[in-house]
């Protein structure tokens, strides 16, 4: 009985026995709807197995909405407990679970996909490639990070969420202070999406290196490509090092090793520090792409070329590598010397210069533009100001002697708020309405998106601009309540009713996509918005090689200029075309993983080393099918009258 | 004759026996923890690099550039880190 015990969820509540229930009647649902409309067939050849591009990242995006969903809820309910003194809502310990579960669900599940989803589509794209440089490798990427999100969110299910935080500090994280299973599942659920993440770095890096169109030139790429360039040399750099904390930290946890404990040697602080190593790049990750898509926009729609290309470049490169020497300014605290802080400080407000610059590059792109107020651009307008507070409160932060005082305060919340929701929610969002039409070859409804933006901005600002005074006030973050004698109050009701407002805003986006779906109409032509690179020179939605012949590549916005000084981009006669075959095998190598996973997390050792060995195989099995799996080649006549169908019936 | 002599990997070999030997010392003699430290240190990044150029032909390729920079990319990444941590651990604590 005693193994059955360990499934059980250790600090239960209605709330999540009303979960269980309910995602067994999703699943339910979904299989019995598969099966009932004969769908299993469709989704493994046209889903599950694919190995294009496009599908991969319509899935990556597929899966951040739904974890935006996920995280959406839980920062809800810590808003709901935060609206009054003193509420009962949530106990300490299912708080300590919901905020842990925001800020890993929001961070890796969400944010992280949803860049993956935009670079998978994109990044080809721009570049005029007919894939990733690593098509089955990217197919193993995707289903790791989907594996990885899973295993995570049905640990408030089985055996218990993890409740350390989503920085999950050691010695709080240890054995002996986290006691239930929920620490395990974040140190593995990260592990196999950190792999897939590291996988997608490379393999996005060979891409841009090494498949770029005849012509193409490194400092010719289109701003979101080269943000997709550094963002991969951060991946490759940091990731690796997560994946050995968390091996150290996991090891801690599992087999009684010594590397974060507080005696016999072991370091506790250790973990901060190379959690932090880590971390730091990885907020930069996901802010680079979304300097990138602003980029591409706001030179869209402000109908001019975006100003001061090579100092754009240069500011991401002095980014990236700054990025890399900052780490230690989310410990202040933690009880180093003046020296070690000043020089921490010091690089850290270095980074304000070249973000400086290129706030100045978008305004100088805006003056004397054209500017067209569309919903991606609304967004990419409303993040220079918004942005702009999070990033003085961050020099504010970066000073090691005054962050004594907002250490850990609400006043970070505020700022870190201040700076992702706008830099990578935004910009994301932004994207995905950008290059909607791209995808799926209708645009979304700019009515509805416009009414979803505006409560966006204006509410995130009700709910976030509180905690900025109630922080410098004292409040704590991570606490589950407050007394009336603070004064907190009202203004925590306050930020409770943004976050209602905020909800709304995401809800519409969603009805937005629901209403685009079924009544937007669907002859858009390749180029709905006049924009300026490469992939909007073929047909939406793109045919599965991308490029009937392969473009040729004067200058930065090689599209733009073919449109308007008549360049011809593809001078080439039609060919056939060589693509990769559909596998199955990462899908269920992937599924082996997930199961060596969940049997380490409950210390089921027999069975993670049965998944090892399967994983093995699923490895071997590549290596002597690679002798015959040449791919399929798709001939003249099919692409001919693809194209013509395609671009006939934009026409 | 000159070009069938696989000059690079002998030259590489013998570099690598020597540097092992340099490293045995520490062993065999009664060193200050110091300088066996240092001697390990040198010995193991001089090993290192004789491995990328002699055995695995950095430089050899049209990819040098790529190659070289991938690897000081990668060993200013791991200075940065490792110096840092001992500021913050040691030297500053």
């Amino acid at each position: 009985m005693e193994f059955f015990e360990r499934f059980a969820v250790p600090h239960p509540s209605f709330a999540i026995y009303a979960s269980m229930v309910g995602i067994a009647l999703t699943s339910l649902a979904i299989v019995v709807g598969l099966t009932y409309f004969k769908k299993w067939g469709y989704l493994w050849r046209e889903w599950i197995t694919t190995v294009d591009h496009k599908r991969i990242g319509i899935m990556y995006i597929l899966a951040a909405l739904i974890m935006l969903l996920r995280g959406l809820v839980d920062a809800v309910m810590l808003r709901a407990q935060l609206a009054i003194p003193d509420n009962t809502i949530l106990d300490s310990q299912h708080y300590n679970e919901v905020f842990s579960a925001h800020g890993v669900i929001m961070i890796m599940f969400m944010a992280m996909p949803f860049l993956f989803g935009l670079m998978n589509i994109v990044t080809p794209l721009q570049i005029g490639a007919r894939d990733v440089a690593f098509p089955r490798l990217n197919a193993i990427s995707f289903w790791l990070f989907f594996m990885g999100a899973m295993l995570f969110n049905i640990a408030f299910v089985v055996g218990g969420a993890p409740d350390a935080g989503w920085t999950s500090y050691f010695p709080l994280a240890s054995e002996e202070f986290s006691p239930s299973v929920g620490t395990n599942y974040y140190m593995m659920s990260l592990q196999l999406s950190g792999l897939g993440t590291l996988m997608t770095g490379i393999n996005f890096l060979t891409t841009i290196f090494r498949m770029r169109a005849p012509g193409l030139k490194l400092m010719q790429l289109p701003m979101f490509t080269w943000a997709m360039l550094v963002t991969n040399v951060l991946i490759i750099a940091v990731f690796p090092l997560f994946a050995v904390a968390l091996a150290f930290g996991a090891m801690d946890r599992m087999f009684g090793t010594q590397f974060f404990t507080i005696g016999n040697g072991g370091m506790d602080m250790m973990w901060a520090n190379l959690f932090w190593v880590w971390g730091h790049p990885e907020v930069y990750i996901l802010i680079l792409p979304a300097f990138g898509i602003y980029s591409e926009i706001i030179s869209t729609f402000a109908r001019r070329n975006l100003y001061g290309y090579k100092s754009m470049v240069a500011s991401m490169v002095a980014i990236t590598i700054l990025s890399l020497v900052v780490w230690a300014h989310h410990f202040y605290t933690m009880g180093q010397g003046v020296l070690a802080n000043s020089i921490f400080s010091i690089a850290t407000m270095a980074i304000a210069v070249p973000t400086g610059i290129k706030i100045f590059n978008w305004l100088a792109t805006l003056r004397k533009g054209k500017i067209e107020f569309t919903t991606p651009m609304l967004w990419s307008l409303a993040f220079i100001p918004t942005f702009l507070i999070g990033g003085v409160t961050g020099v504010m932060l970066a000073m090691a002697s005054a962050d004594f005082q907002y250490h850990n305060t609400m006043f970070l919340v505020a700022h870190f708020h201040y700076t992702i929701i706008p830099g990578v929610v935004y910009a994301f969002i932004a994207g995905l309405i950008y290059w909607w039409p791209k995808m799926f070859g209708f645009m979304l409804n700019e009515k509805i998106g416009k009414v979803s933006f505006w409560l966006v901005a204006i509410f995130f600002n009700v709910t976030f601009f509180p905690m900025f005074i109630t922080g410098l006030d004292g409040q704590a973050r991570r606490m589950y309540t407050y007394s009336e004698e603070t004064g907190f109050g009202p203004l925590n009701l306050i930020a409770s009713i943004g976050a209602i407002g905020l909800a709304l805003g995401f809800i519409v986006l969603a009805y937005n996509i629901y209403w685009s779906t079924r009544y937007m109409p669907r002859n858009i032509g390749s180029d709905p918005w006049n924009a300026r690179s490469l992939e909007w020179s073929i047909p939406s939605p793109v045919p599965v090689y991308n490029f009937a012949t392969l473009p040729h590549v004067k200058s930065s916005q090689a599209f733009w200029d073919a449109k308007t000084k008549g360049h011809n981009l593809f001078p080439d006669k039609v060919e056939e075309i060589h693509m990769p075959n559909n596998s199955g095998v990462p899908f269920i190598m992937c599924v082996i993983f997930f199961i060596g996973a969940f049997s380490l997390i409950f210390d089921m050792i027999p069975l993670a080393i049965a998944s090892l060995i399967g994983v093995f195989a699923c490895m071997a099995y590549r290596s002597f099918e690679a002798n015959h799996d040449h791919g399929y080649h798709i001939h003249v006549k099919e692409i001919e009258e693809t194209e013509e169908r395609l671009r006939g019936a934009n026409k | 004759m000159a070009q069938l002599f696989p000059k690079h990997h002998v030259m590489g070999f013998i570099f690598s026996l020597v540097l092992t030997v340099v490293a045995m010392a520490v062993v065999v003699y009664d060193l200050s923890y110091t300088a066996a430290m240092a001697i390990l240190l040198i010995t193991a990044f001089m090993q290192a690099g004789v491995q990328l150029v002699m055995f695995m032909h950095a430089g050899e390729s049209e990819d040098k550039v790529t190659i070289y920079t991938n690897v000081i990319y990668m060993v200013f990444f791991a200075i940065v880190t490792i110096l840092g941590t001992l500021l913050l651990f040691i030297w500053d604590m």
